[in-house]
Parts: structure tokens; C-alpha cells; sequence
């Protein structure tokens, strides 16, 4: 069975600080990682592979230095990574564009997973974005995934109900934090995953032409949080008489 | 003009008042589109000011995205709305997401803001956890936005108003993934939106039962409303998920949030850094959390929420 990951190089949003001059996110210097449930989505790859057989391809469009975060998913134990190199801030109707193509042009597949959001836009858009796209069925919020040779059944998380759902291949399936705990691979694991292909493929080659993008991002603004970060941290009858004492002053207390 | 969709009537209704206050610049007119409703559904649709409906019957009787996107499509092509707006609950999103992708135009999920400059439509959205807004610009249409709920109050309702309903049945092109079963979750009817205070608990909890601690501080502070982190509901169930808080869950804006047992990693706080007043409770002085707080206590929370309980006692005595 083939099995694609889509994976995504994000800055680590904890990290983020709004300049107070500018009143915008400073992003540069920002320490990169994989978005945190493409991990999962890597660690579902691996388990569906271990049960039925097969090859796990991650994909990724960011710029080339995303070949290093890729190189930790090897690790984990997917067998080949493809970095699509495509301008920095592509919006989202370009990077379904492009993994649509990179998922053709990686012959049949089976599978697609991806995670159910990413960490730094939160858009939840990527997943269902492109198996509309592949015109092929989608599996969202999937909680728990058993898969067979033929087919996958899946619990879903829809907030207010929870559905099984099952789907011949080829499905997308978009999986969230909650579905297993990814693994940390061992520093064997680490050192032969250095043999691993990992590609580059250019967009436009890709694409097959340019790429138009149907969203400018005209601005990000800063959302600033002040807070008094009063740290009560001696006596405890003494910080909690302080703390209601202060709760009083605030005026909630009813 | 603007279409609106969402399979959950209240955010319909909302998105029609939103959908209204847009047109004046996109031709005036807010279409809705229903798919397998009741009679009483379009009603009431009517009844808060749209101007026509879409009123699909078709061969899938539960939602399904796929088949449904299919359907929006069809419509859109058809009727070319500029603007097309749908409700940010979880099918909305996923149907959003896969339906610009159908017609590879562009998409902004759970927009805070949508605002048309002659037929130019801007969206705003927060990224990076609650740190940014993003300003987005769409530069072609349709224009596909999903509204998360409350973005707008639904307009009075007038039993008089009139609409086109335009009833149509469709057969769709089927897909190969089914739906097995539905469990309803359990839901305990709580609304974190609206409280005004907000007890909320997370991992430092070490049993179910503890709960009782935090519902103690709650109703101490004379408010009801219990909070959580996505552990407590997503991974351990000890909470409903109307309970959860944060950027997958609930935003709330309460006076007065009181952190107990939480870390305060960003995901948490994109739900609550609206609070006025935030207290954390943390036995770690290193815990995140006391830089998303005004007011901290390093301690036990086993030690420290009973005597908070009886100091708020004897202050209200
Ligand atoms: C894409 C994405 C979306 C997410 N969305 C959300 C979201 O919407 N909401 C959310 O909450 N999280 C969300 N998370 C998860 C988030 O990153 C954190 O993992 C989560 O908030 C941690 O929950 P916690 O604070 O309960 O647990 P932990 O991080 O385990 O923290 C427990 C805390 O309790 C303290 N503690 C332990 N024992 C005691 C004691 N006896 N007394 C006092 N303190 C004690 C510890 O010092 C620690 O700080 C999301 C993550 C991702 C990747
Ligand atoms: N640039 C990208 N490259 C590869 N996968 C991506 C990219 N952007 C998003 N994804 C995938 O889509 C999921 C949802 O992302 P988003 O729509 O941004 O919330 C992520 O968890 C990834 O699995």
C-alpha cells in the first residue's frame, strides 16, 4: 500500500513575541519545527504500514530547508521524504495544487494523511482542500483508524457526535492530536534514516505552470497580551488572603 | 450576491443576517441553500430576512461532504454568487475547505471579520495561536469564508417576509466512504461563552472526582461555569467538550478565568487571553501559565483550592 504524509515546516508559535513598535509578529529567528499532529498523521502512517504493508512517502511544500524536519520523519520510520519548494507564504489553493500533482505524479496511492489543523494558521482547510481536489473521499477528525488491505473504518470526533465511518482506497484522512501518541525514534533509527531519499521537486515544474494565488495576505497584525503577572509563591495562607484580598479590588468578587 | 449554507439552523440564521449586511455592495441579495430540511426549517429561514432559498432534497440523506460539496458547486456555477458563506462548525469547515477546492478559488476559515469594498471581499482570521490577525484579500470568486457561531445576531423575525423558494430534487454522484454510525456525544448543555466566571482545570488534576474541588471554587466565587484543556476533554473525557477551551475549542471572554493545574501552553491560551481578569494555580513556578496570568499561586492545588474556598467564604461573610 502506498501511503503519503502531508507534512508541514512551521515556526513554534509558543515563541512568537509582538514587536510593541511595529505591533506586529516577529517570526524571524523563530526556531522551526513539523506542525505537531502532522506527527501523528506520520505515527498512523507507520501502524497502518505495520499492519497491511506497504510505503510511506511524507510531502511537504515550504522552502528547502524543511529537508531537515523531513529527516525526523524518516526517522520515525516513513521510507522517503519529497520536499516541493515553493515561495514561503503560498496560500492554500497553491499548496493543494501542488500536492494534488506531487500525489499523481508519485503513481498510485493509496492513502493520504494529513494532520486535522496546523499549528501556526489553524485553518483545518489543507486536508479536505485537497481530496477535493483529488476528488476522492475525505476522513476528517479521525480519532481512531484500523486499517485493512482493502479498506479503512474510522471513529470521527465531530464535537457534539462521534461517527464511524468506513471508505475503500484511495481516501484522505485528516487526523487529530488525540488519535495516538507519535513515537521518539532511537538514535539507530536516527543514524540509518540518513540513507532515506528525501527529494526536492520545484513548484512550477510540478504545477506544470505558474501558480496564481486567490488570496493576498495584505497585513498580520499583533495581538498583544499584557497581563500583571503577580506571582504569589511563599506562605500559602498569606498568598491566598493576598489573592482575595486583590480579587476584591479587581471587583469579581460577587 | 451571497450564498449561505450551514446544516445547523441557528448558524444559518446568523449567516443570513451576516450575509445582508454585506450585500448592499455584492447586488443586494442573500440566498440560502438547505439540503434534505423540514418545511418549518425554510420557514424560518424566510422568516429572518433571506431573500431566496435553495431548498435541496437529495438521494444522501446524512451529511456527507463529499456529495454535498458536489451539490454547492453545481449551484454556485450556476447562480455565481460572489460571495459564498458557510458555518464553521465542523461539517462547514470541512465542506468549505473541500468545496475551494472543487473550484480551486480561494478560502478563509473561521473568519472573525468579512468586509466588501465594492465587490472586493476581505476576510480577517487568527493565526499563529491568538498572537496575529491575518488580513486576507480574495482575488478571485467566488470568495469562500466559513463564520465560526455568533458572529451575528439573526434578524427580527417577520412572519410576513417573503422569499423565492426554489425547490429542486437532486441525484448525486456517489462516493465509496459510508457513514456505519452516529453516537451522540454526551453534551451537559454548558455555554463557557457566556459565563462570567470560569473555573477551569487541567492535567494537575490527578482523578475524575477532583472535579469537585474545582466546581467548589466555582460556586465560591458564586459562578457555575467549569472550564478544562483539551486533555481533560479530548484525551481523558472527564468533561464534556463543551467544557474545552482553547484554539480547538471554546473561546471565551469571562471577567474573572482561574487557571487550575494548567500549563498555559499557547493553544490554551488562544481561548481565554480575552479573560479580564486571569488567576493561575500551578504547583511548577516555572508553569507557563503565570505569564498569561495576573494573579498566581505556586502551590498544590489539592492545598490550595480548599483554603482559597474557605478565604472566599469568610470574605463574603
Ligand atoms: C493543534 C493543537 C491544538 C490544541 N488545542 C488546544 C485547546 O484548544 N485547548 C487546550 O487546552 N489545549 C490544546 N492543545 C494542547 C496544548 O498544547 C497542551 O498540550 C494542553 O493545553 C495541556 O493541557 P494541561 O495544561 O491540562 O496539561 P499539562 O501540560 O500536562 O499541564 C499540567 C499542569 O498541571 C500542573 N500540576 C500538576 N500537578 C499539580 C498539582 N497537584 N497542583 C497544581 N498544579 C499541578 C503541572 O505543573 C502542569 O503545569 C492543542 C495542541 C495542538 C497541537
Ligand atoms: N505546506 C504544507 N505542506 C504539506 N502539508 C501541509 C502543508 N500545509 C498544510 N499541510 C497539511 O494540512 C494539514 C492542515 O493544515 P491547515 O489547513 O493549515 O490547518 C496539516 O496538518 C498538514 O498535514
Amino acid at each position: 500500500m502506498n501511503i503519503v504524509v502531508c507534512a508541514k515546516q512551521v515556526v513554534d508559535v509558543s515563541e512568537i513575541k509582538v514587536d510593541p513598535s511595529t505591533k506586529r509578529p516577529v517570526l524571524s529567528g523563530i526556531a522551526k519545527k513539523i506542525s505537531d499532529i502532522d506527527k501523528n498523521a506520520v505515527e498512523e502512517a507507520i501502524r497502518m504500514k505495520e499492519k497491511v504493508g506497504g510505503k510511506i512517502t511524507v510531502l511537504t511544500v515550504g522552502s528547502a530547508d524543511a529537508k531537515e524536519r523531513v529527516k525526523e520523519l524518516l526517522a520515525m520510520g516513513a521510507d522517503e521524504g519529497v520536499v516541493i519548494v515553493a515561495p514561503v507564504d503560498s496560500e492554500y489553493s497553491v499548496v493543494a495544487t501542488l500536492l494534488a500533482a506531487a500525489v499523481k505524479k508519485l503513481g498510485q496511492v493509496d492513502a493520504v494523511l494529513c494532520g486535522e489543523a496546523s499549528i501556526d494558521l489553524f485553518s483545518g482547510q489543507l486536508g479536505p482542500r485537497l481530496a477535493g481536489v483529488l476528488d476522492i473521499p475525505q476522513l476528517t477528525y479521525t480519532t481512531k483508524l484500523t486499517a485493512e488491505k482493502d479498506h479503512v473504518t474510522v471513529e470521527r470526533n465531530l464535537g457534539d457526535h462521534a461517527a464511524t465511518m468506513t471508505s475503500p482506497y484511495p481516501v484522505l484522512i485528516s487526523v487529530t492530536k488525540e488519535i495516538n501518541t507519535p513515537r521518539l525514534p532511537s538514535l539507530m533509527q536516527i543514524l540509518s534514516s540518513s540513507s532515506k531519499p528525501i527529494r526536492e521537486w520545484k513548484a512550477e515544474e510540478l504545477a506544470g505552470g505558474p501558480l496564481t494565488p486567490k488570496i493576498k495576505t495584505l497585513d498580520i497584525k499583533g495581538v498583544p497580551m499584557s497581563r500583571k503577572n503577580i506571582v504569589y509563591q511563599d506562605d500559602l495562607d498569606a498568598s491566598i488572603h493576598k489573592l482575595v484580598g486583590e480579587l476584591a479590588k479587581e471587583g469579581v468578587l460577587r | 450576491m451571497v450564498m449561505v449554507y450551514s446544516d445547523n439552523k441557528r448558524l444559518a440564521l446568523e449567516l443570513i443576517a451576516l450575509g445582508k449586511n454585506l450585500a448592499p455592495s455584492l447586488g443586494g441579495k442573500v440566498y440560502a441553500v438547505t439540503i434534505n430540511q423540514p418545511e418549518a426549517v425554510i420557514k424560518e429561514l424566510v422568516a429572518h430576512g433571506v431573500d431566496g432559498v435553495h431548498e435541496m432534497t437529495t438521494n444522501i440523506p446524512q451529511f456527507k461532504a463529499e456529495e454535498y460539496a458536489n451539490l454547492l458547486k453545481d449551484l454556485i456555477l450556476e447562480h455565481k454568487p460572489d460571495l459564498v458563506l458557510i458555518g464553521s462548525d465542523k461539517n462547514g469547515k470541512e465542506l468549505a475547505a473541500r468545496l475551494a477546492g472543487i473550484l480551486n478559488t480561494g478560502c478563509v476559515m473561521d473568519a472573525t471579520s468579512v468586509t466588501a469594498q465594492g465587490k472586493t471581499i476581505t476576510a480577517e482570521r487568527v493565526v499563529y495561536s491568538g498572537t496575529g490577525i491575518a488580513v486576507e484579500q480574495f482575488t478571485t470568486t467566488p470568495a469562500i469564508v466559513s463564520i465560526p457561531p455568533r458572529a451575528a445576531e439573526p434578524l427580527p423575525k417577520d412572519e410576513h417576509h417573503h422569499a423565492d423558494v426554489m425547490k429542486k430534487q437532486v441525484t448525486l454522484k456517489e462516493y465509496p466512504s459510508k457513514i456505519l454510525s452516529v453516537h451522540e456525544a454526551k453534551s451537559e448543555g454548558v455555554h463557557v461563552e457566556d459565563a462570567e466566571i470560569i473555573v477551569s482545570c487541567g492535567r494537575g488534576l490527578k482523578n475524575k472526582t477532583d472535579i469537585q474541588l474545582v466546581s467548589d471554587l466555582a460556586a465560591a466565587l458564586k459562578g457555575k461555569t467549569i472550564g478544562c484543556s483539551r486533555p481533560i476533554a479530548a484525551d481523558l473525557k472527564w468533561l464534556s467538550e463543551d467544557h474545552w477551551i482553547g484554539l480547538s475549542g471554546h473561546k471565551v471572554k469571562p471577567k474573572l478565568y482561574v487557571a487550575c493545574g494548567i500549563s498555559g501552553q499557547i493553544q490554551h491560551i488562544a481561548g481565554m487571553r480575552d479573560s479580564g481578569v486571569v488567576v493561575a494555580i500551578n504547583k511548577d513556578p516555572d508553569a507557563l501559565i503565570f505569564k498569561s496570568a495576573d494573579y498566581g499561586i505556586v502551590g498544590d492545588l489539592y492545598q490550595v483550592l480548599p483554603k482559597l474556598v474557605t478565604a472566599l467564604k469568610e470574605h463574603a461573610a
